[in-house]
């Protein structure tokens, strides 16, 4: 197989198969959690909340009084990681192009140097909350296979990314080819890992907000 | 009720709902829970990571409740939970919990790990590895009507303390009156001045109460130990004395997790809404209050602050009604450092002032109220819940620490305008 046979195969059937697996595997946990339902709540709300839940959705990305200082790390490495990303994912051109070809979709495209500068900014970040968590006696007794994994997941697209787009290696098509094929990886493995949160925080964010919101507290 | 580890995953099974479920889901290891605990703060011990205290009931719904865990299960990637896990649990979810929901407010994918605390607590106590003090408090209150074996004779008397030093005259028993007043074991123990403050109080809005015999108590142990059949039998008291004398309202004391018990988790555990209104004495007090209908006088001038009781304040909601009052009544009223419903829990809620076992790290966690306190440089708290006042006046004793503490309800009662002199 040539490295151009391994890139068609991956930004063709293998992205497909990627695609087909991760939106399985987003719906049946999904369901996994819906269908364990939900037990009436007969005491009365203290006032009518209609989006709490939501509001929870959006303010919980920003962290309480007090917090940002207790953990800045966590913090401030979370928001350049995960903004970083979202630009390097979002904001590059051919990956819009990619997205308009899978779903009629497309937006205007950020300069390279913007995504290049995200790209090494979300690359540190990462670096660093990895650190983080090998020192923090908290998150390392926490952590498990699951949260080295889900990291590795996440690191090799932007890596190989970033190397690709650079040219950092003479085989520019084995490059791309290894970029896509992490891509693959790690939208089929996204529902089976800890990933999943990018999903189910909206469902969790809702829950909180909705059971703080019928006590009157925003939470 | 035989207590089994079976029956206890039975009830960790049962518990498991969508919001735990999206709780665990989305759980990314982040560790800002245990940056929120006071239990981990003042220890420094990565044990005490709020979620980590879920773990058994987390790999349980693994297990049971997802593909993925079934499949991790049968090829023996995902151990089973056992017995013995319990019981090592069982400090962590009853002596290092509070359940003051702060960790609840800060997990950024939005866990309510408190929520969750409270379900797994079910099954912990079906399992038989809910602490000794928690079950003698329990079935003190199922057979003598109050946590701490509090009779009737012993409100009498205090009913009769009252009427003497305020000359007035608390009605018992009484049938189509605004108010059942409810107190806790503390206030009917230690702080009696509570009933008399809220006689005076209702005696200048000329609101309409009563005490009832069958249903003084509102504290709620059944639920601090996760029995919900017991819980409901306690609320059921309540309920049915508030529904014989036909009252509009009944108000749940300075007391936490007494008003959690009644006003969140009651009607769920009855099965129905009630008939009738249930707030914090707080709420009753402010209404009265905003329709003029008391009147206060005077200031306390001395530097003070205002603990928030987690369970009235995050958990429950009160949180501006405490301040109108003091900002009114003290014009040197300072707000720590964290407040409101990012507060520091007092350490002892919960059950775990009730949990002999879980003392001395009661007392180390006290250490985070200690540090704001001083922090503030002032000499007097108020609060709006016995428990709290219990906790952190042992605790003062403990770091000799010259601070008051004041109940709110009894301020507002000393500065009403008939009584300031």
């Amino acid at each position: 197989m040539t490295c151009l046979e391994i890139l068609t195969w991956a930004r063709g059937p293998g992205l497909a198969l990627a695609l087909a697996v991760g939106v399985f595997g987003v719906l049946l946990r999904i369901i996994e959690i819906q269908a364990l339902g939900r037990k009436p709540d007969f005491a009365t709300p203290r006032d009518v909340t209609p989006g709490s839940g939501w509001r929870t959705i959006l303010s919980r990305s920003l962290p309480p009084p007090g917090m940002m200082k207790r953990a800045p790390l966590t913090y401030f490495g979370g928001y350049v990681f995960h903004i970083g990303l979202a630009i390097a994912v979002f904001g590059f051109a051919p990956h819009i192009e990619l997205i308009r070809g899978l779903f009629g979709i497309r937006w205007p495209g950020l300069p390279n140097l913007v995504v290049d500068l995200a790209t090494i900014a979300a690359i540190a970040a990462m670096v660093a909350v990895l650190a983080g968590r090998l020192a923090d006696p908290v998150k390392r007794m926490l952590s498990g296979f699951g949260d080295w994994l889900a990291w590795a997941l996440t690191f090799a697209p932007l890596v190989t990314g970033y190397a690709a787009f650079h040219h950092m290696t003479e085989d520019y098509t084995l490059l791309l080819a290894i970029h896509i094929l992490s891509v693959d990886l790690l939208l089929a493995l996204l529902p089976f890992t800890k990933l999943f949160h990018v999903v189910s925080l909206f469902v969790s964010r809702w829950y909180n907000g909705d059971i703080a919101g019928r006590k009157g507290v925003a939470a | 009720m035989s207590a089994s580890f079976e029956r206890g995953i039975n009830s960790f099974k049962e518990v498991l709902d969508a919001p735990i479920a999206s709780f665990f889901s989305s759980c990314v290891h982040c560790g800002l829970c245990a940056e929120s605990c006071l239990f981990y703060t003042e220890t420094g011990d990565p044990k005490y990571a709020p979620i980590r205290k879920l773990e058994p009931l987390r790999r349980t719904w693994f297990q049971e409740y997802t593909l993925l865990g079934k499949l991790a299960k049968a090829v023996g990637l995902s151990k089973p939970v056992t017995d013995a896990e319990l019981e090592e649990w069982a400090p962590l979810v009853y002596d290092s919990c509070t359940m003051c929901g702060r960790c609840s407010m800060v997990c950024p994918v939005g866990n309510d790990l408190t929520y969750a605390i409270r379900k797994m607590r079910e099954g912990m106590a079906a399992a038989g590895h809910a602490p000794e003090g928690l079950i003698t408090a329990t079935s003190r209150a199922i057979t003598s009507g109050s946590p701490a074996g509090v009779k009737w004779a012993t409100v009498q008397a205090q009913i009769k303390r009252m009427e003497k030093q305020f000359s007035m005259t608390i009605p018992v028993n009484q049938p189509d009156v605004d108010y059942l007043v409810l107190m806790s074991s503390w206030e009917i123990l230690n702080y009696p001045e509570y009933l008399g403050a809220v006689g005076r109080i209702f005696k200048q809005a000329g609101a309409t109460w009563t005490l009832s015999e069958h249903a003084y108590e509102a504290t709620n142990s059944g639920i601090q130990i996760g029995v919900s059949d017991l819980a409901r039998e306690l609320v059921g008291r309540i309920v049915k004395a508030a529904e014989d004398l036909r009252v509009k309202c009944v108000i749940s004391p300075e007391c936490g997790h007494a008003y959690t018990a009644i006003r969140w988790e009651g009607p769920n555990l009855m099965g129905r809404p009630f008939g009738f209104e249930v707030k914090h004495i707080l709420e009753v007090l402010d209404e009265l209050r905003s329709a003029g209908r008391i009147r206060l006088k005077g200031t306390i001038d001395k530097p003070l602050t205002y603990h928030d009781p987690c369970q009235i304040s995050r958990r429950g909601g009160v949180y501006e009604q405490p301040r109108k009052f003091l900002k009114a009544l003290a014009p040197n009223f300072r707000e720590m450092s964290d407040t409101g419903t990012m507060n520091w829990c007092c350490g002892g809620g919960g059950g775990v002032g009730a949990n002999e076992r879980a003392e001395p790290l009661k007392i180390v966690a006290f250490k985070r109220k200690k540090s704001q306190i001083e922090e503030l440089g002032v000499d007097t708290m108020v609060t709006a819940c016995a428990n709290c006042r219990v906790t952190i006046e042992e605790a003062l004793e403990h770091y000799h620490m010259d601070v008051e503490m004041l109940g709110l309800t009894e301020l507002v009662a000393d500065h009403l305008e008939e009584s300031a002199s």
